[in-house]
């Protein structure tokens, strides 16, 4: 018996019916076809999934879509505002933060969650933070570095709109 | 005397940047068609068995299943890398009378949706004979032992000899000789994309389109069309972004083949995608190997005789194994100067999943052994690690007899910077704590033509619109290392111009001149040494147009630089690089300025016209009680000659390290009777952020006459010092020895209570 789901999905409502079995990855894949979430693993062991779900990064593998029923979900296609990059988005590109770029959706999305609840983390936070996160290409130094300066990129920004403000 | 760049050299953040940190980058695996089928392969539960019969009544008639292939259907063509030599080509698109390996693919099905693909596949009733099974090197050279393939009787795949010196003679005078046997462990790429591909057949044309997650899209063509028997012109291959290789996507593979012949059955485009369980027991890994090393010295050091012999677990097929084993022969004397040299590898079949080039093509099980056997005779001899390098090291213009030999070469200044840094980075060590080193060299790109390409090595097309705009056209495969950057990089060089004038079009076989791919370290030599011929031609039309203009002696030479043209010596006499554009198209009949250029290298020997090279340090803390190490710290010193991209190159460099690191301290493939026992992320270890050391990197920059710009490799050479230089830093901090890679704390342990035995002996026989 399908079930409805209503989600909000980088700031659209979608009003769905699906197999109560469906993943959230595959509603955000296969039904949204937003397809900037990956899978690299079928074991929840990869984090290449990770979405940011009220504010918490999960692996979009791991949860029935039912278990964000009435929740708000950002992938990575939420990050940028029209054509201008999330500074984390941009540190990745400055930083030579992905190769293959397979993992960097997830590493992208678990680095907003770490920066949204940490906005200056040490190399010893983001490795905690982020150790569930594959990377086959990187050696994750260059993601460490990338997110370090996207926390003072995002702290600049939020000093200049206050400034602003004020 | 380093030229002045003002594209090469320079940090250029990745081009296909903001498509990957978008999502917007399209690997194969999120593409669909309309109309789309998925495909799924049923595989061999057994290690090697006869095929009895095969009943797919029950799945053809479950709805939504749209056809059915096994062996018999396949128009039965072997395939393989190895092309140049046919009994090689030893693959076949599914199984026909037998299985050699727990995943060979027996049957493949398509239909509607994932799942009904899914449930078709128990329905599908497959009667074996189990055979007699050998699944480890040494049984499977036995007299008895079962036949992998029938054409092999012995079950030896591939034999490899290389000789230079008088070795017998060379031991017997030599004051010090060393012999040591190792195992090492098979280790997986673990591409973080699994294997797949869609394919589209146009029923009216009778043409294939292959979309896949390759490496290179040439020998997937090639593979294809022996596989299928088409001509090689009717297929295109398509290689969209690529989540990864590191040498495990350069073969054709069951998913391309099966998606190719579903589709040529249905008339549909089908998608056939590995799950990751598949991935790591059906797809290829670096192969596990007996190894064994005799080393001959002087009292001082000097390295007088090397013998190495390598009886490697090949599996089910050959892929590029046979070459692997050839490579770890040469790359196990590098960078040293070796003056008799003697080396035999065996590769055999067996009924395991295959191995093939991973990361470090050889380079990996030969330096783990020559670099851990060094650092023991050094410690005999009361030699200092770094010493008996310098003392060993190759110089500019040295010459293997036969084999190869270095232009550009700076492994010595790389080793005495080593010792300066090291000295001032690690100036005291705390107890237990331990350094490490391994010395390493590594082609830019080989030289071997096992795929029997009648083409140019590489190619590239480069066409200059009227505005000014490039189009870069090559079959070169940006796999994540970057290549697409270094492309447009070299193309804007070469032009005087910048990358954002550049539109790329790479790997796609329809429409592009050839390369081989993305596989040992090749693409920035042999592709930017065809992008930038290909780049010199046009430019060489603008300097004629200029030069007719300007009117200037001819005795004065014109650079292209900034957008410009204009006299070297007098840079404010030039022209606008678009005004000359317009000119010469205008001249040219209104025909777009094109270049076509190529590079095949020309007696530069058996492996590769250039090396990199360089000197890996790491310093480790154990604990003694545990067996646990701790990675502290990585200190590289190396030359890859001029740097194209100081980004991509440190990103190589920081993977490599970590891919060496894996296969030192965890990475592993256990089987028992054929089987991966640990196919998943969960049992498989690779390292993770957290364990991961920060690493220094200094580039002792060289020119390479044989590169574009003078740059050669930075890929892949980094990966084969780690673990051993980890071995030794566990050496030198505990005098714990190791002879196979994969230090768990447990095998630590057990070398350190050994080490410490000995220790107790020989103190109490100097009592």
């Amino acid at each position: 018996m399908k079930q409805q789901l209503n989600i909000v999905v980088n700031g659209e409502a979608y009003d769905l019916f699906i197999e109560p079995k469906t993943l959230l990855v595959q509603v955000i894949r296969d039904m949204l076809g937003l397809k900037g979430t990956h899978q690299a693993c079928d074991s929840s062991s990869c984090a290449a999934c990770t979405v940011v779900l009220d504010g918490k990064a999960v692996k979009s593998c791991s949860i029935l879509a039912l278990q964000a029923n009435g929740k708000s979900v950002v992938t990575v296609e939420g990050l940028a505002q029209g054509t201008k990059l999330h500074p984390i988005q941009q540190a990745f590109i400055d930083n030579w933060a992905f190769q293959c770029g397979f993992c960097t959706s997830g590493q992208i999305m678990g680095a907003k969650a770490l920066l949204d609840e940490n906005p200056n983390p040490t190399r010893e936070e983001i490795q905690e933070a982020m150790d569930g996160h594959l990377c086959r290409c990187t050696g994750f130094n260059m993601i460490n570095e990338a997110i370090r300066d996207a926390a003072k990129r995002l702290q600049e920004q939020k000093a200049a709109e206050s400034g602003r403000v004020a | 005397m380093m030229k002045e760049y003002s594209v090469i050299g320079k940090p250029t953040p990745n081009v296909d940047g903001p498509a990957k940190v978008t999502g917007e980058a399209a690997y194969t695996i999120d593409m669909t068609l309309p109309n789309m089928l998925y495909g799924k392969l049923l595989r061999s539960p057994y290690p090697h068995a006869k095929i009895i019969s095969i009943d797919i009544s029950k799945a053809e008639a479950l709805p939504g299943v749209k056809a059915i292939i096994t062996g018999k259907d396949t128009p039965g063509g072997r395939y393989g890398l190895w092309r140049r030599f046919r009994e090689l080509s030893d693959q076949e698109c599914l199984a026909t009378t037998k299985v050699r390996y727990i995943g060979d693919p027996v049957a493949a099905l398509a239909a509607t949706t994932e799942e009904i693909a899914e449930k078709a596949l128990d329905l599908i009733e497959v009667e074996y004979e189990p055979l007699p099974a050998v699944f480890d090197p040494i049984e499977a050279m036995k007299e008895d032992a079962p036949t992998v393939h029938d054409e092999f009787p012995s079950n030896i795949n591939a034999t490899r000899h290389i000789e230079w010196g008088d070795v017998d003679e060379a031991f017997a005078k030599a004051d010090y000789v060393r012999e040591d046997r190792y195992v090492l462990s098979p280790a997986h790429p673990t591409a973080m994309e699994v294997h797949n591909s869609l394919a589209s057949f146009d029923k009216g044309t009778g043409r294939l389109t292959v979309w896949s997650s390759t490496q290179s899209p040439y020998f997937l063509q090639q593979g294809l069309a022996d596989a299928l028997k088409m001509r090689e012109g009717d297929i295109r291959v398509i290689k969209p972004h690529v989540g990864g290789g590191y040498g495990g996507k350069n073969s054709t593979m069951p998913d391309s083949i099966s998606a190719a012949l579903l589709s040529m059955k249905t008339g549909r485009p089908v998608k056939v995608v590995f799950n990751r369980d598949e991935e790591f027991t059906a797809t290829e890994h670096r192969t596990g190997q007996h190894m064994a090393i005799k080393i001959g010295l002087k009292k001082d050091g000097t390295i007088v005789a090397l013998e190495i012999k390598a009886l490697t677990n090949g599996g089910a097929f050959t892929a590029l194994g046979a070459t692997t084993l050839y490579l770890t022969g040469t790359f196990g004397t590098m960078p040293y100067k070796i003056p008799s040299y003697r080396y035999d590898g065996v590769r055999t079949y067996t009924n395991t999943v295959w191995g093939t080039s991973i990361r470090g093509f050889g380079a990996v099980p030969a330096k783990f052994i020559t670099e851990t056997q060094l650092d023991r005779a050094a410690h005999d001899l009361g030699i200092d690690p770094l010493d008996i390098r310098i003392k060993n090291a190759v110089e500019p213009g040295y010459e293997a007899p036969g084999q190869y030999t270095f232009e550009s070469c700076a492994i010595k200044p790389c080793l005495e910077k080593m010792k300066e840094r090291a000295k001032e980075k690690w100036p005291k060590l705390q107890k237990d704590e331990g350094i490490g080193y391994a010395a390493f060299a590594y082609m830019s790109g080989g030289i071997f033509n096992w795929i029997d390409t009648p083409y140019a090595y590489s190619s590239a097309h480069v066409k200059v619109n009227i505005d000014g705009t490039v189009d870069l056209y090559t079959q070169a495969s940006d796999i994540g290392q970057g290549h697409n950057t270094v492309a447009a990089m070299i193309c804007a060089e070469e032009l005087g111009i910048g990358i954002k004038d550049i539109r790329l079009h790479l790997g796609d076989t329809a429409h592009t001149y050839t390369d081989l791919g993305a596989w040992g370290s090749r693409e920035t030599l042999m592709n930017g040494n065809a992008i930038k011929d290909a780049a010199a031609q046009v430019k060489n039309k603008l300097i004629e147009i200029a030069r007719l203009k300007l009117g200037e002696n001819i005795a004065y030479d014109l650079v292209a630089k900034n957008h410009r043209v204009y006299l070297e010596l007098r840079p404010e006499r030039g022209l606008s690089y678009y005004d000359l554009v317009k000119d010469a198209i205008k001249a040219n009949d209104g025909v777009p300025l094109t270049g076509v250029g190529h590079y095949t290298p020309h007696n530069k020997g058996m492996i590769s016209p250039a090396y990199g090279m360089g000197v890996l340090a790491i310093k480790v803390k154990v604990d003694r009680e545990t067996g646990h190490v701790d990675a502290k710290d990585v200190l590289v010193v190396h030359d890859c000659g001029q740097v194209i991209n100081p980004l991509g190159a440190r990103g190589q460099v920081e993977g490599s390290v970590h891919m060496g690191l894996g296969y030192g301290m965890c990475e592993e493939m256990p089987m028992d009777q054929g089987m991966v026992l640990n196919p998943e992320f969960v049992d498989y270890k690779i390292l993770r952020t957290r364990d991961m050391p920060e690493i220094e990197i200094i580039d002792v920059p060289t020119y390479e006459p044989n590169g574009p710009f003078g740059a050669k490799e930075a890929a892949e050479a980094t990966i084969a010092p780690t673990a051993p230089a980890f071995a030794n830093a566990v050496y030198a901090a505990v005098g714990a020895e190791f002879y196979s890679n994969v230090l768990k704390p447990e095998k630590v342990l057990k070398a350190i209570r050994e080490a410490e035995a000995k220790q107790k002996a020989n103190s109490k026989a100097k009592k």
